[in-house]
């Protein structure tokens, strides 16, 4: 090869680059190892981390997922594909997209989907900047987000959309329902707002009052961007149909379909909206059309929005999505249907209930909010939460998270918890016993217990 | 292909897939209840695998076809580094899981972290953008929060070659610059002298590939470096083609304050489809308060993360968790498995390559857009010359080399070399292949010559004949409906 | 190259203005631009009552491979817009100097048009473009 183009070593072919900016071995990097090395460390590593009952849920639900979504889904003509931009050699990819926005659309009852984003938080992002470019009626930039939306999420929307002069403004929540009151509402009436964020369940898994919230919006001239979680919608009503005009867009985190907890991805944001809002959404869409001879195929279509051909103009500047989660949630969905989507919804409602009710069972332990949920509940404890969930911990059970750093106004004891279909009585109980054994030993002090040594 | 949807019959199930009891939900009150079932397809547990194994088969993919798309680095992905990051205790990991179950988890990062430091030559690197163009926000926003930390808002443009990939100035415009294109020279390098004249105090930065999207490598990065540092301004490295100068010179030694690596092209995560990638922030010293959090830091034997609190200066997070953790534990695998002597390989060989292609391909009679030129891991031929002569264009020969199985070449990329291929045919392709491939451009060529609608109709051998875009874009077909079959 | 009307000014981003002598204007895309797009699969437009600015965006044109902004050649309101284009934006290929037009703007000032190309003016462009 080296004859062929005429250097007499693969060196030369570098002479182009500056003799002095070369670099010197990389001393910093060890060894090659081979796959048995590199597995037998990446085993102990694993096994170090993964004996925990994980009742944790705020935003990455561990749900159960059929054998045969991820063997499908690692099939080297899935796996190793790229982005199918030459549609003819990529009709698996495209017809599977495509077959993911239509599940979307039955299951948000939205009219159009796209072909996803990075994670729920990302999608939000996305929403916002496309509700705003989207409202015509508004001039303003500004944009109703209640303090119900995940923390993390409302973080990465500033962080996102801050530099593009979004104005984000925080509607509290109500103390004793943990919901948006829609009367707290009343003080923007008649002003010039873009979009209202309705999260649905919200972060503490308790249910908005969607319709009303839609209702009120729309008389006001704002979009409504629902944010939701697409396991809750087998049960509750979906975005489309809420109030008299459904809401406008619909966003949220595809992790609960198919996709494991695996340290917080990669997930898959998903982004619906209506019909007439589709060249204002970002990222890829398929459509369906017919090739020379008349044949049903699927290509990429609006592609005049994306960056490779607007540049700086485009809708958003994203170009690789997250295609192989979204090649398992399809999957995930056909495996389930309507019916095995609703059991699973279903089985962590009612997983949830059973646990809370179990849970407040105990001396000062309380439900904080009285408002219905889907499968998360705040959960009040007579002491510092933070001591409990490490002695808990400590046990290999993961009770909740910790809301004191994300919601200092619900004081040191609130924790966060969610039990899904994975979640047996036997776990739930043990987490009971557990948690009573270890109130009953700090009695208010600080946690004796220390975690497990590595 | 039929619709997994015209398998479906109403109450056919997969019933072992689900909870097999019933959950009360009658607690619900009934205003926020779901009237109607989602039309979600009804089929049994092997419909669902015939169909979509059926699928897979209609696609190209790494695994079956030699696929040389530029700019994109279609490498092997090994198959070790997907088992290693399924393992059950990874996927298990919740991330809000406390530090004290996820030492396992952290130690990859952190030494992930470490390694990526050191082939970049930068001093910090985050992890968590979850693709390429997240990294390029990352990068551009935190260029932004430098400038006004020292209270200089008169930065408000980023410069950006305009051979660039489209995302470099979609994400300057989302961080709320200004783009200011600069032109490339008859060489393939930025056109200094055209630099020089927009440089000056409104310069915020410079977003540059190097080896640039022309598949050569900028030979005065320094002085470039230099005028824009000189200016004020920062440079930004794209890296996507990070793949072609791996452990031979790194962009921090260049003089770049801040670079995106994907680690879906340099370090073989699998593209998936469209995703997810990954796509790592590194960055000089001066920038490091700014790097998104979460990251991980070592304390003694400890892994802690470090998050909005520990870095009051962070742009912030930019995902809801720690970005594509997944990936990102495929990446560690490959470079562990590399280690330091099998990462300057990588360079090695997709540069040889790619002369090797290119020396070849000039010999059959193709055009090399940059004849002096050097290939690096890539490089461009156009066929300006057959589409005058010939009228048959670059698309054309793009599906005929379907028909032959191989996977086209990028193309009508870079915009500003008219009818062109960019080819990466990588370092995980072997001889025998790439002279594969050699002969059916050999062969196409022919065609073209003595039979132009061969390439004009193409493909002929796929599932597929040539799709109708306008159509897809006229008639928007975006979703099926129950109502569309009856 | 086909003809280019006479009665028309044009704008340099290959738009067409017509004086209606009411005050108002018609304007389309030249039949040089909607060949350099392609076919178009979408236009937008601004709605009628919207003030436009000489220079400014008033709506996008998109075809397959490309999108490419409206610059508004003069200033003033919108009073009627091609609803025909909504369904058939292949119009704007078909005839852009007739039924393909895309707006009506009624002028806040009628000297506008004197900065306008006339069509030899144009045609030169066009070629000076071609090389």
């Amino acid at each position: 090869m080296l004859q062929a183009i005429g250097v007499g070593t693969v060196e030369q072919l570098f002479d182009e680059i500056p003799a002095d900016l070369r670099c010197g071995e990389l001393n910093a990097i060890p060894k090659a190892m081979s796959e048995m090395e590199i597995g037998r460390l990446m085993d102990t590593r694993a096994r170090q981390d993964g004996a925990a009952v994980c009742f944790i849920g705020a935003g990455a639900y561990d749900h159960h997922i059929p054998a045969a979504v991820w063997q499908l889904a690692t099939r080297g003509e899935f796996y190793t594909a790229y982005t199918p931009y030459q549609a003819e050699a990529s009709q698996g990819t495209l017809q599977l997209l495509y077959e993911y926005q239509s599940m979307m659309t039955a299951v948000t009852a939205m009219d159009v989907s796209n072909a996803s984003l990075y994670d729920g938080a990302s999608a939000l992002a996305e929403a916002v900047l496309m509700a705003v470019r989207a409202n015509r009626k508004s001039r303003s930039r500004r944009v109703l987000v209640p303090r119900t939306v995940h923390p993390h999420y409302r973080r990465v929307v500033r962080n996102i959309v801050h530099n593009q002069g979004v104005e984000l403004v925080e509607l509290p929540f109500d103390s004793t329902g943990g919901h948006i009151d829609p009367e707290t509402l009343a003080a923007f009436a008649g002003e010039d707002i873009a979009a209202l964020v309705i999260p649905q369940p919200n972060f503490f898994g308790v249910l908005e009052e969607v319709g009303l919230l839609t209702d009120w919006a729309h008389a006001n001239k704002a979009l409504i961007i629902a944010l939701v979680n697409p396991v809750a919608l087998a049960l509750l009503s979906p975005p489309g149909e809420w109030g008299e005009q459904g809401a406008d867009i619909c966003c949220g985190e595809g992790q609960p379909l198919g996709a494991p907890l695996s340290s917080g991805g990669p997930y898959f944001g998903f982004l619906c909206c209506r019909q007439t809002l589709v060249r204002q959404m970002p990222g890829r869409i398929i459509g369906g059309t017919l090739d020379l001879d008349g044949k049903p195929g699927y290509t990429l279509t609006l592609q005049a929005r994306e960056q490779h051909i607007r540049r700086s103009k485009a809708t958003s500047n994203i170009c690789t999505n997250q295609g192989l989660m979204v090649t398992a949630a399809t999957i995930h969905m056909a495996l389930l249907g309507p019916e095995g989507l609703e059991r699973v919804a279903a089985a962590c409602y009612d997983n949830t209930a059973w646990l809370v009710e179990s849970l407040i069972r105990l001396h000062g332990v309380e439900s904080r909010f009285d408002r219905p949920v889907f499968h998360e509940r705040v959960i009040q404890l007579p002491v510092a939460a933070k001591g409990v969930l490490r002695a808990l911990a400590a046990h290999n059970l993961l009770a909740g998270l910790d809301l004191s750093r994300d919601y200092p106004e619900l004081g040191d004891n609130c924790i966060l918890t969610c039990a899904t279909e994975r979640r047996t009585r036997e776990e739930m109980e043990s987490l009971t016993t557990k948690l009573e054994r270890v109130l009953s030993l700090q009695g208010g002090v600080p946690c004796q217990l220390q975690p497990k040594e590595w | 292909m039929s619709l997994i949807y015209q398998h479906s019959r109403p109450g056919r199930r997969a019933p072992g897939q689900a909870p097999l009891a019933k959950g009360d939900t009658t607690a619900i009150p009934e205003r926020f209840r779901r009237r109607v079932r989602a039309a979600l397809p009804e089929l049994s547990e092997m419909q669902v695998v015939r169909h979509y194994t059926r699928l897979s088969q209609k696609n190209f993919s790494i695994d079956t076809h030699f696929y040389p798309l530029g700019s994109c680095t279609m490498k092997y992905n090994p198959r070790g580094a997907n088992q290693l990051a399924m393992l059950p205790g990874f996927l298990a990991r919740h991330p809000e899981a406390p530090e004290t179950h996820s030492q396992g988890f952290m130690a990859c990062m952190y030494e992930l972290q470490e390694m990526l430091k050191e082939v970049t030559g930068m001093q910090a690197v985050s992890l968590s953008p979850a693709a390429g163009a997240q990294g390029e926000f990352a990068g551009v926003a935190m260029i932004r929060a430098y400038h006004e930390s020292r209270g200089d808002e008169a930065r408000r443009e980023i410069l950006v070659p305009d051979a660039a990939h489209g995302t470099n100035p979609a994400s300057a415009v989302m961080c709320g610059y200004q783009v200011r294109e600069i032109p490339t020279d008859a060489n393939g390098d930025v056109d200094v002298t055209a630099l020089k004249t927009v440089l000056g105090p409104r310069t915020a930065g410079i977003m540059l590939t190097n080896p640039s999207t022309l598949g050569v490598f900028d030979r005065r990065i320094r002085e470039i470096a230099n005028r824009v540092h000189e200016a004020g301004g920062l440079l930004y490295y794209d890296g996507a083609n990070l793949n072609a100068i791996l452990g031979k010179v790194r962009p921090g030694d260049m003089g770049f304050d801040v670079i995106h690596m994907n680690l879906h092209k340099t370090f073989s995560t699998p593209h998936g489809g469209g995703g997810p990638g990954a796509g790592p922030v590194g960055v000089s010293a001066r920038l490091q308060p700014y790097l998104p959090v979460p990251m991980v830091d070592r304390d003694g034997d400890d892994y802690r993360w470090l998050s909005e609190s520990d870095c009051p200066e962070s742009i912030g997070r930019l995902s809801a968790f720690a970005g594509n953790a997944g990936v990102l534990l495929r990446a560690y695998v490959y470079a562990r498995m590399l280690g330091r002597e099998g990462i300057p390989r990588v360079a090695e060989y997709a540069t040889l390559n790619a002369n090797y292609l290119l020396e070849r391909l000039q010999e059959l009679g193709y055009e090399a857009a940059y004849p002096e030129r050097r290939a690096t891991h890539e490089f461009i031929i156009t066929l300006r010359r057959q589409a005058r002569e010939l009228g048959v264009n670059t698309m054309d020969f793009a599906k005929r080399l379907l028909d032959y199985g191989f996977h086209a070449p990028t193309t009508y990329f870079p915009l500003l070399v008219p009818e062109c291929l960019l080819i990466e045919p990588t370092e995980t392709e072997d001889k025998e292949t790439l002279d594969a491939f050699l002969e059916v451009m050999g062969k196409i060529l022919e065609e073209a010559k003595t039979e132009p609608e061969l390439l004009k109709g193409a493909p002929h051998a796929l599932p597929v004949r040539r799709l109708d875009d306008v159509r897809a874009a006229r008639e928007l077909d975006l979703a099926w409906s129950p109502s569309r079959d009856g | 190259m086909s003809d280019l009307p006479s009665e028309l000014k044009y704008t340099k981003e290959h738009e067409w203005v017509r004086d209606e002598g009411d005050g108002t204007v018609t304007i389309g895309i030249s039949d040089h631009a909607q060949e350099q797009l392609g076919d178009l699969v979408f236009v937008e437009l601004p709605e009628v009552g919207d003030s436009v600015e000489a220079g400014r965006e008033c709506g996008v044109v998109e075809s397959v491979k490309a999108a490419s902004d409206i610059y508004c050649p003069v200033s003033g309101e919108v009073v009627g817009i091609n609803e025909t284009l909504a369904d058939t934006p292949e119009t704007a290929n078909q005839d852009p100097f007739g039924d393909g037009w895309l707006l009506r703007v009624k002028l806040t000032d009628t000297s506008q048009l004197d900065g306008l190309m006339d069509a030899d003016a144009y045609a030169e462009l066009i070629a000076a473009e071609a090389h």
